[in-house]
């Protein structure tokens, strides 16, 4: 068999054999048309849950503004605002203090203790607490999601600091540098690749996260709208709402990685040199 | 640079350093005398475990001697500094700078202006072949490659003295000659006091003004021989290996020193 036409065409087969296989079930009545839609069901509600609810209006503004106006759309978009701001705010504490852990032993001495009580405590613990402390709606939400997304930012953050090679600093100090420029020129751009490490395993915990903060605390977004589905023993929303969040994630995950390895050029196989 | 007329670039007077490792006390460096005069090329010579590195470190600043003084064109060490600038045999490039980065980096330090940091990087580039690898990372670069850009980048702090540690050690043979070839223009072109540290006996003697031969441990000073031949030396010539066998025997009885320690157990390197 042609070696290019194989590559292009067997990472295709074993999606359409589960689609041809969960096709069989549905058309031969073997599974409940409620338990288990068909593939097209679910195709057919996913067109529809994406497409805008009110006809094309020009009065009402831009015609992408329509295009996205749709339930899904709106749906993806609240939960990507909730990822990116709780990651924001989890991260953006997580640099600050893993960069000074990973710098002084003693601020690592301060705070170690107490970040290994909490670091093994799962963010969906922090759910109840949420509630009582935020309320309903966004609040919860973020704080939850940043807490998923704080720990392997600070981790890999302060491993990073602490596993810079003695010999750049050497340099540094051969070469007449200051602390302040040794840190800025030196330590942190030799930790980048263990933070941005950090920031993606961040990135995905968010992401779990906010699926869930979505089921409890907010009436929006993708994790919100498949659960109300149930409610309506609509599953072929549930299907075509879980594959829209595959969809968000891989997407997400893609977008980090091709942006570290643009950022790490430098870094790639420097192992092997 | 403002050295004192006549004077020595680096001195090294009755330097001992002693390491302390599990309770146990190591003599490292014990009675070291060297002075170096201004342009002088000495190569530091011996086993591993004669503290070569050591006593360069000491002058780098980087591990300061526990007795005994190191002056610097005058002055105490008390810290390193780009006035000694280092090659180390791991090259040390910055990996997230390009070449022309990492050059520029002890200019920038020393808060020199754009326009001047240009020329200087732009000189260096010329002067050491490497206009066309200017915009590449080190991960991009041949062994050679970047130990000529790890020398730009001590060659730019402008410094009168140059250390290198087993520069061309990770090398093969012809790299390694090529470079040699190309600190030897250096040094007559720029008037640089260089002290290099090698195990290499005959790296030492197509190099240097004087070899100094170390003893193994505690490192002493076995030999300080001054290598009056002509250069550019003839690797093959009568002279060049009657001193090669010449050092060949002082540095066997240390070698044999170091494997009678190292059959005991003792050796801790």
């Amino acid at each position: 068999m042609n070696s290019r036409l194989w590559r292009a065409t067997s990472g295709i087969l074993v999606p359409l054999a589960a689609l041809a296989f969960w096709q069989l079930l549905s058309s031969k009545g073997w599974v409940n048309a409620v338990i288990l839609p068909s593939p097209m069901q679910v195709l057919t509600r996913w067109w529809a849950y994406l497409h805008p609810l009110d006809p094309f209006d020009p009065a009402q503004g831009p015609y992408w503004r329509w295009l996205l106006s749709g339930e899904l759309p709106q749906d993806a978009m609240g939960s990507l605002y909730r990822v990116l701001v709780g990651f924001f705010i989890g991260a953006g504490l997580a640099l600050p203090l893993g960069l000074a852990m990973g710098y002084s032993k003693l601020v690592y001495g301060l705070f170690n203790p107490l970040i290994q009580v909490l670091r093994p405590i799962p963010p969906i613990a922090y759910i109840p607490l949420s509630i009582l402390w935020f309320g309903l709606g966004n609040p919860p939400a973020l704080f939850l999601i940043s807490i998923g997304a704080f720990f392997p930012v600070l981790m890999n953050t302060v491993t990073g600091v602490q596993n810079v090679d003695s010999i750049y600093l050497r340099v540094g100090r051969n070469l007449g540098a200051s602390r302040f420029t040794q840190f800025t020129r030196i330590i942190l751009p030799a930790a980048t690749p263990y933070i941005f490490t950090g920031a993606r395993i961040g990135m995905g915990t968010a992401f779990i996260v906010v699926i869930v903060s979505e089921m409890i605390a907010v009436n929006n977004g993708l994790g919100y709208r498949i659960l109300e589905a149930r409610e309506y023993l609509w599953s072929d929303k549930i299907i075509a709402g879980m594959f829209t969040i595959g969809l968000l994630g891989l997407g997400i995950d893609t977008v980090m990685s091709r942006l570290s390895a643009r950022l790490l050029r430098w870094h790639r196989g420097l192992e092997q040199s | 640079m403002g050295a004192p007329n006549g004077s020595s670039h680096i001195s090294i007077r009755g330097v001992q350093k002693v390491f302390r490792t599990g309770g146990q006390e190591v003599a490292a460096l014990k009675d070291i005398d060297l002075e170096i005069a201004p342009g002088e090329f000495v190569c530091l010579l011996g086993p591993s475990g004669c503290g070569k590195s050591t006593l360069l470190n000491a002058v780098a600043g980087f591990s300061l001697p526990t007795g005994g003084t190191i002056d610097i064109l005058g002055a105490p060490v008390t810290e390193p500094g780009p006035d000694r600038g280092m090659v180390f045999q791991e090259y040390a490039l910055f990996p997230w700078m390009t070449v022309e980065q990492n050059i520029a980096f002890g200019l920038q330090i020393k808060g020199q202006s754009k326009a001047a940091i240009r020329a200087k990087v732009d000189e260096l580039l010329t002067l050491l072949h490497l206009h066309d690898f200017r915009k590449r990372h080190p991960k991009d670069l041949s062994g050679g490659m970047r130990q000529r850009v790890a020398i730009a980048r001590v060659l730019a702090l402008d410094s009168p003295i140059m250390l290198m540690d087993e520069p061309f050690g990770a090398l093969d043979a012809l790299t390694r000659r090529n470079l040699q070839d190309e600190v030897l223009r250096l040094w007559t072109e720029l008037k640089k006091t260089i002290l290099f540290v090698t195990h290499s006996i005959e790296e030492s003697l197509y190099l240097a003004d004087r070899t100094v031969v170390m003893t193994y441990r505690p490192g002493t000073v076995k030999r300080d021989l001054r290598i009056t031949l002509p250069r550019p030396r003839d690797v093959a010539s009568a002279e060049f290996n009657a001193l090669k066998k010449e050092l060949s025997q002082l540095l066997m009885e240390e070698q044999t020193r170091h494997n009678q320690d190292e059959f005991r157990g003792a050796a801790v390197d």
